[in-house]
């Protein structure tokens, strides 16, 4: 059996776009073959390493969990839409000044739950960033410099844009 | 091997009474998908059995947290996101708050629903010891019309529950009756995070001069779906708190324990941690009981 495709509309980092794919197509792969936003990365495939962290309507989701089709009329934000024309958000910036990144498999996803932890709570205690972060593995760092790196970032850019990410 | 997209129809009717008909036109034909924290995890791995999906994600009247004077009603598509960022269930009812903030990550809660946790039906899902001791009732809805079941009566087998074909789960009634009861919830898993638990357990009860009145008890993964514990809520109820009855009600506990061996944990280290954690709960009481 092949299903009829579908045109699911969406924006991705502020642009409109329309897909014409599976409805079950995964918004992972959608970014990554039909849009070639390759920042966002695939590890496990079922939820449990934030590698492919991005954020929908304001919310951090999994995009290996979600079909493209639960997509539809949604904002979606992916690491590509932190920099502005060619200006390093300033969590990216904490990132690279603390080593937050090494091999970068995990950072696409880890800056984007970081993101969503500093709209929600802009000047996090430990706890908070531990439990933010705790859906993204990272195999390099230890998390202490990632941590540092959020640390830093939340010091110099107190206030985040709930919707967008940026700074107001 | 990976699944396939095309081997899949999606379909996302938009509300509640088209979901219905939907359902009632074709019974067991299509499989409701709400955040996809599961049946996307199958889908992914080869193994999403369903060939017709229907979503409930985005439909408002599936996803709402009404509080009344008595009762708080989650619908079925409410978030453990939204669960945790409800200040009514925070002040009402502590133990799903804080089963809500264990379940996967961030971005799991931001997705999965209380209605999936249930209808699921793993014998681990972390809000269903929580909703066993607060007396839940389960309502369910289909064109016939809606009924009301007992949690504790829902699930009927392993990933097995009451829901007819054409039927949808479609809210949670909470009595808020429980805030003069002690209450009690943990789970102890491989890692504080993210973990599924190894096993689980709840209590909510009364005491009043020093002997146990309304007591209910209830885990995860001691048996093929969450259930009460029954026997152990019997060797309890009306006896005063203290080392014959823990002792007693650790042994109806392991007496009424089925778990199972899997790949998280065996059977023998269940039931003797749901012990340890019923000898916890109980010794909070009686700590509590001797300070008053």
């Amino acid at each position: 059996m092949s299903v009829a495709s579908h045109t699911t509309r969406f924006t991705v980092n502020g642009r409109d776009v329309a897909v014409e794919t599976a409805p079950m197509k995964r918004l992972l792969d959608v970014l990554r073959e039909d849009l070639h936003l390759t920042g966002t990365k695939e590890g496990c495939g079922e939820g449990e390493c934030g590698s492919c962290s991005v954020r929908m309507n304001g919310e951090l989701v999994n995009s290996c969990l979600v079909p493209v089709l639960q997509a539809e009329g949604a904002s979606i934000q992916t690491v590509e839409g932190l920099a502005i024309d060619g200006k390093l958000h300033p969590l990216q910036r904490a990132f690279l000044e603390c080593g937050g990144a090494q091999c970068g498999m995990c950072t696409p996803g880890m800056l984007m739950a970081a993101i969503q932890l500093l709209t929600i709570h802009p000047h996090p205690t430990m706890a908070e960033i531990r439990e933010g972060l705790a859906g993204n593995l990272c195999r390099c760092t230890g998390f202490t410099r990632i941590f540092e790196s959020v640390v830093a970032a939340a010091s110099g850019h107190p206030h985040l844009d709930e919707q967008t990410g940026h700074a107001r | 091997m990976r699944g396939n997209p095309n081997s899949h129809q999606l379909i996302a009717p938009g509300s509640l009474s088209a979901v219905l008909e939907l359902l009632a036109a074709e019974p067991g034909e299509w499989t409701p998908i709400v955040g996809g924290t599961e049946l996307m995890v199958a889908h992914a791995a080869g193994r999403l059995a369903s060939r017709k999906l229907v979503s409930l994600w985005g439909i408002p009247d599936l996803r709402f947290i009404t509080v009344n004077p008595d009762t708080v009603v989650l619908g079925a598509a409410t978030t453990f996101r939204d669960l945790r960022h409800h200040t009514a269930i925070d002040t009402h009812l502590p133990l799903l708050a804080k089963a809500a903030g264990w379940v996967g990550s961030i971005a799991n809660q931001s997705r999965a629903t209380l209605g999936g946790n249930l209808v699921n039906g793993s014998p681990a899902a972390d809000s269903t010891p929580t909703l066993l001791v607060y007396d839940a009732q389960i309502e369910i809805i289909s064109v016939r019309g809606t009924r009301l079941v007992p949690y504790a009566e829902f699930h009927t087998g392993y990933k097995r529950n009451v829901l007819a074909p054409d039927e949808l789960l479609y809210a949670v009634h909470l009595p808020l009756r429980f805030a003069r009861h002690r209450q009690y919830l943990r789970k102890v898993g491989t890692r504080r995070a993210m973990a599924i638990s190894k096993v689980a357990l709840a209590a909510t009860a009364v005491v009043e001069d020093r002997t146990i009145g309304e007591i209910r008890l209830a885990a995860a993964s001691l048996a093929a779906f969450p259930t009460r514990l029954y026997q152990a809520e019997s060797a309890l109820a009306g006896q005063r708190v203290g080392p014959l009855s823990i002792q007693s009600a650790r042994t109806a506990l392991l007496a009424e324990a089925r778990p199972i061996d899997d790949i998280r944990s065996t059977a023998e280290y269940r039931m003797r941690v749901a012990a340890n954690l019923l000898e916890e709960f109980l010794k909070e009481l009686q700590r509590a009981e001797t300070a008053a």
